[in-house]
């Protein structure tokens, strides 16, 4: 078992963890302004709230190593490395963007990164990172699979048979739950029995754990625990993040919504993980409020930068770009 | 109100509260009749098209399922093998992939394998249709894959009225039904009575008479055809529109006749045109009245792609009133 003790973070990790999870942030606070002007068409899923999550386990991977995301995909590929300009362009349904404007926010998207894609169908995903780790173990490539999933994707059939079939081929996978407590506007409670999707582990035959979804060090440590019995060939394991999500299922209102209350919303906002974080690095004498405040101006700057990009981009053109990209070959 | 009033009088409301007044009455008239789907309950539905009923008629009546779209189907199909008649909802058609072994190899299948003696009287609802910027998991037209598969009726109504009279058809009928709104058509309007009517599933409606050319068209493309109409009308030509409403069984007759007297063919729906619903259409009126065509049957549908999110690419991935007007001219030989 892991102990305080052992957590011995470098000072590199934690500053990551810290500039992740604010890149995470800013970029989805601009995006909801652009949704709500209508520059960002589509539904819109925000990740603001779970940035612990994705940044926990994604500074656990090593570069190569590959995550399958959800519907709420902007943080993971954020927390894997992606960058602002063609994110922004996607959502802005550019030719500049991550998918050519093809996939939009829902199938944001950097395979070169390692991230195998947002995903519109809940749990599609999972079995996608099972079969990547099926890769991995058949190369011999020391690389492992992460998969994101939220709560309410573990109702599903394909998030059962994916988690069983990972266990049964002892895949190098990582099962990571973002337990937020809703799927879309219905609560946990009304359609699952249990409270701890971590309980769901033992019936595929893994360990499963829970975390502090808010707590970026406390993921930090079960995924990198994780991801080394992964890669050390002992398996899959399941690591529940308890979390939130500060805004609606979809686009930016926070409040007065009749599925949640505002009194809950503000209890989680308390807990927000970049603050939390900062009270923690300004204490730990590790970065303080100012040095905090500069790289929030400097990923802001970047942010602003990518929305001019992404303004200044052309659309893609019907004319030559409907039907390319729907087989290798050009139409 | 009396009912003579309500006869009378035109009551406009939009097409998505035609669809919760009808599961509201249908609720209030039959007993046997409960909706379970992902949010239907608490939470009216994702485009609140289920608002209020959970309200009304409780938790037993109105379910919230998990995310399980298979076992959503598979507990409308138990729940109706065994009596009761259930709606069962999966919120976007693109869904339906994820259900399709309940739906195809279990609803569909189970009265012809079990030799006739097992009674479906399950409808699921769903929504299709582009539009939105909602890419390619969520905006999908799958009628084809559903009018494939024998055991299945399936309905796509264009209008609030329609959707009303066809939705308690489908509910009261004793075969697996899928109901499709479009989730672009939600808040346009129209007549509806109040009270619950029933308009016979396999009928089509002659939205529009014409002499020169017909558009047969299906969902939200029929809006699109009657402005289509307009256009063509101020160039002199004079169409008649069908919407098929019922696209499984499908109403040849009503097609093949309209092809008898105007003698030209344009059909129209959101779908992919590969292997659409346009070349079943298409080939039973060449069966039916090869004779009677002055052109090949033209067919207006969207490019073969799945649905672009970029909303440059969507507009013109979507037909509109405007490819149809060109789908007309080109079947009178009118294109320059
Ligand atoms: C197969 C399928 N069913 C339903 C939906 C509609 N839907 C989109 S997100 C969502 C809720 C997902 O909940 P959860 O997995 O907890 O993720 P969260 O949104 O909370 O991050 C639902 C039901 C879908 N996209 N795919
Ligand atoms: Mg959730």
């Amino acid at each position: 078992m892991a102990t305080k003790q052992q957590s011995k973070i470098s000072k590199a990790v934690l500053l990551d963890l810290h500039r992740r999870m604010v890149r995470i942030r800013l970029l989805e606070e601009a995006a909801g302004r652009l949704a709500s002007e209508a520059k960002i068409p589509g539904f819109i899923h925000l990740y603001v709230g779970e940035e612990a999550v994705a940044v926990g386990g994604c500074v656990a991977l090593n570069e190569g190593d590959q995550i399958t995301s959800t519907h709420r995909g902007h943080g993971h590929l954020v927390a894997k490395g992606g960058q602002f300009k063609p994110m922004m362009a996607e959502f802005m349904g550019r030719s500049t963007g991550y998918c050519k404007g093809k996939g939009g926010s829902m199938h944001i998207s950097d395979l070169d990164l390692g991230m195998l894609g947002a995903n519109g169908i809940v749990g599609g995903g999972v079995p996608h990172a099972v079969g990547a780790a099926f890769a991995n173990k058949y190369r011999k490539n020391n690389l492992i699979t992460m998969a994101f999933f939220g709560d309410g994707s573990t109702n599903i059939g394909a998030f059962h048979e994916a988690a069983n079939m990972a266990c049964a081929l002892h895949l190098p996978v990582v099962f990571m739950c973002e337990n937020n407590e809703y799927a879309e506007y219905t609560p946990r409670e009304r359609v699952m029995a249990i409270t701890d999707v971590a309980d769901r582990a033992v019936a595929y035959g893994m360990p499963g754990v829970i975390v502090d979804g808010m707590d970026v060090v406390a993921v930090y440590e079960a995924a990198k625990a994780a991801v080394d019995r992964a890669r050390n060939g002992d398996g899959p394991s399941m690591i529940e993040c308890k979390t939130y999500r500060f805004y609606n299922h979809a686009g930016v209102s926070a409040f007065g919504t009749p599925y949640r209350t505002d009194e809950e919303v503000r209890e989680w906002m308390e807990r927000d993980p970049i603050k939390l974080f900062e009270a923690q690095l300004e204490l730990a004498q590790v970065l303080s409020a100012e040095e905090a405040q500069a790289i929030h101006d400097e990923i802001q700057a970047e942010v602003d930068e990518a929305i001019e990009f992404a303004e200044a981009s052309p659309m893609p053109d019907p004319s030559t770009d409907m039907l390319t990209d729907v087989y290798t070959e050009a139409p | 109100m009396t009912v003579a009033e309500t006869e009378t009088e035109e009551r406009i409301i939009r097409y998505n509260n035609a669809f919760t007044e009808t599961l509201r009455e249908l609720l209030l008239d039959d007993p046997d009749i409960f909706i379970a789907g992902e949010d239907v309950g608490r939470y009216g539905g994702v485009f609140q098209s289920f608002a209020g009923l959970n309200a009304e008629f409780g938790d037993e009546r109105v379910v919230d399922t998990p995310i399980a779209e298979q076992a959503i189907v598979g507990l409308g199909i138990g729940a109706a093998a065994v009596g009761l008649r259930p709606i069962v909802d999966l919120m976007f058609m693109d869904f339906v992939m994820v259900a399709m072994d309940q739906i195809a190899n279990q609803a569909a299948k189970m009265k012809y394998m079990y030799g006739g003696k097992a009674t479906l009287p399950l409808t699921i609802t769903t929504t299709g249709g582009a539009g939105l910027g909602a890419a390619a998991q969520h905006s999908q037209s799958l009628e084809a894959w559903l009018i494939h598969v024998p055991g299945l009726k399936v309905v796509y109504p264009s209008n609030p009225y329609d959707l009303k009279g066809l939705l308690v058809s489908c509910v009261r009928d004793d075969n697996p039904t899928v109901f499709t709104l479009h989730k672009k058509m939600l808040g346009s309007k129209g007549h509806v009575p109040e009270g619950l009517y029933e308009i016979p599933l396999g009928k089509a409606n002659v939205v529009r008479e014409g002499t020169d050319a017909t558009i047969i068209a299906i969902g939200m493309m029929v809006g699109e055809a009657e402005k289509a109409a307009e256009t063509l009308a101020e160039e002199g030509v004079n169409v008649e529109i069908i919407d098929p409403r019922t696209l499984l069984p499908f109403d040849t007759e009503a097609v093949v006749q309209s092809a008898k007297k105007t003698n030209r063919i344009v059909i129209v729906h959101e779908a992919v045109r590969n292997g659409g619903i346009g070349a079943e259409i298409a080939a039973q009126i060449q069966e039916e009245a090869f004779d009677y065509l002055d052109a090949p049957i033209a067919r207006v549908a969207a490019p073969f792609s799945p649905v672009p999110f970029s909303p440059a690419l969507e507009t013109a991935y979507v037909p509109n009133a405007e490819s149809i007007a060109e789908g007309v001219r080109g079947v009178l030989y009118r294109n320059v």
